[in-house]
């Protein structure tokens, strides 16, 4: 360490914590406020898993539909699948799926909003100990994405399930046999990248919003 | 460079603006700290004493004047300086503990040590040996909802000793604790002063404190009012000063 003449020592820059410690915090976190976690994963499992059952509910119509068997048609048109319009798109559906997706990316900047605001001490006390502004960015950015993308998973599974015992309970033994796997994967695929792409959205503002509290934030008196 | 305050403030002032009105929280406050005493900074409220306990923390910035540390001033260094400094050169206790309520004993100390650079693994028994030394060696895992007011600020200031800072900075150390734990609690900073060397800040209302204390400031409508040495308050307490500021 070089001295300038007139000064102690020179001031260092102060060390990044790394991802897996801003991950850890993140997760501690989140597992201590379970149920707030929830509430706002609510809104994610709705969204995504309205979005999901719609497009598997659409791929295991088009494959019956591609049996052209007269007894299958008959089923689907119990089930009030338009068999001559089937393929084109549903613009009111596209609207629907839109619209949830978007109340679900509201919801988890709000929830997240007003975390960072319950927690302006707690963020003050942080960079009271040091903490750079890129850590609290980091916590935040994890905390909101992890709940997200658990809030995806889940979505996916509960859409999944539903569109599928759906059609189990409309064309019974022609649903297993005829599963366009392919296609499956392909609109789970979507949803991943959908439930993603909103979680990591809905997560830049909020821990962007955290990093900007001062450190003397801490002192507020109110709890 | 011994004789260098640890922390000087130069000719302070802090103006707070609200809509056209201005208030000015400090006038103008030239004070030196030099390194191991127990300064007390006392002041009724709304007097600025918290401003300039802020300023003298590195946790606010001055809107005129200068406040050195160690001889470096303060307005010159970066967000990252300033966090080093933070981190490595003051410890903060907090009147209301400031714990983190998600972490327990261990994770709260551990995470100071942690932003200094250690690994988690030797961060934590860093942490530990610190907690044991503050009288909380079986309550490391405890979070602070099952933790009492002593026990939580006595986890405060392991979290502030763990990275042997050269300042505590203390803000109403004892202002939500019993007459008794507060007692302890000043103790216990007053041996942090006696035994590691390391200089003592606090702001406070407690006249308790003034015991512990090597130096008194008292601050008044923005300005000093007066800065008593030990032996001067030894004869002022339980006359006039005494009685207005019990």
């Amino acid at each position: 360490m070089d001295k300038a003449p007139q000064q102690m020592d020179e001031i260092p820059n102060q060390r990044e914590v790394a991802w897996p410690i801003a991950f850890s915090v993140a997760w501690g976190s989140l597992r201590r406020r379970f149920m707030r976690a929830m509430i706002t994963m609510a809104g994610v499992i709705l969204a995504i898993a309205f979005l999901t059952y719609m497009l598997i509910t659409d791929n295991v119509n088009q494959a019956l539909l591609g049996l052209r068997s007269d007894a299958v048609n008959i089923l689907l048109q119990k089930a009030g699948v338009d068999i001559l319009a089937a393929g084109a798109t549903d613009q009111m559906m596209l609207m629907l799926i839109g619209l949830s997706l978007i109340t679900c990316l509201v919801g988890i900047i709000n929830a997240m909003l007003m975390a960072v605001t319950e927690r302006i001490k707690e963020i003050g006390t942080l960079k009271c100990l040091g903490a750079l502004d890129s850590f609290i960015v980091k916590t935040y950015f994890i905390e909101a994405s992890l709940q997200g993308i658990i809030g995806t998973a889940m979505g996916m599974a509960i859409g999944f399930l539903i569109a599928i015992l759906i059609a189990l309970s409309y064309y019974h033994q022609y649903v297993f046999p005829n599963l366009p796997m392919g296609r499956i994967v392909g609109s789970l695929s979507i949803s991943l990248t959908v439930g993603s792409l909103i979680s990591i959205a809905a997560a830049i503002l909020p821990a962007y919003w955290a990093a900007q509290k001062a450190p003397v934030d801490a002192m507020r008196v109110e709890e | 460079m011994t004789d260098i305050p640890i922390i000087r403030t130069v000719n302070v002032k802090k103006i707070y603006r609200m809509g056209t009105h201005e208030v000015h929280a400090l006038r103008g406050i030239t004070l030196d700290i030099k390194a191991g005493e127990y300064v007390s900074i006392m002041g009724p409220s709304g007097s600025g004493k918290s401003t300039f306990f802020n300023m003298v923390g590195v946790l606010d910035m001055p809107s005129e004047g200068e406040v050195f540390m160690r001889g470096h001033p303060v307005s010159k260094l970066s967000p990252s300086q300033l966090a080093w400094v933070r981190c490595h050169n003051i410890g903060y206790i907090f009147q209301s503990f400031n714990l983190i309520p998600t972490m327990t004993a261990l994770q709260n100390v551990s995470i100071a040590r942690i932003f200094a650079g250690s690994s988690p693994a030797q961060a934590r028994d860093e942490a530990a040996k610190v907690l044991d030394q503050v009288g909380l060696g079986n309550r490391i895992h405890h979070v602070p909802g099952q933790l009492s007011g002593g026990q939580q600020q006595r986890v405060a200031i392991a979290r502030a000793l763990v990275n042997q800072p050269a300042i505590i900075l203390a803000d109403e150390p004892t202002g939500n604790l019993d007459l008794r734990t507060g007692e302890e609690i000043i103790n216990l900073l007053s041996k942090m002063k006696s035994t590691m060397g390391i200089t003592i800040i606090t702001a406070t209302h407690d006249m308790k404190m003034l015991s512990a204390s090597d130096t008194v400031v008292r601050i008044k409508d923005g300005a000093v009012e007066s800065v008593q040495s030990r032996d001067e308050i030894q004869i002022s307490v339980g006359t006039i000063d005494g009685k207005t500021l019990a």
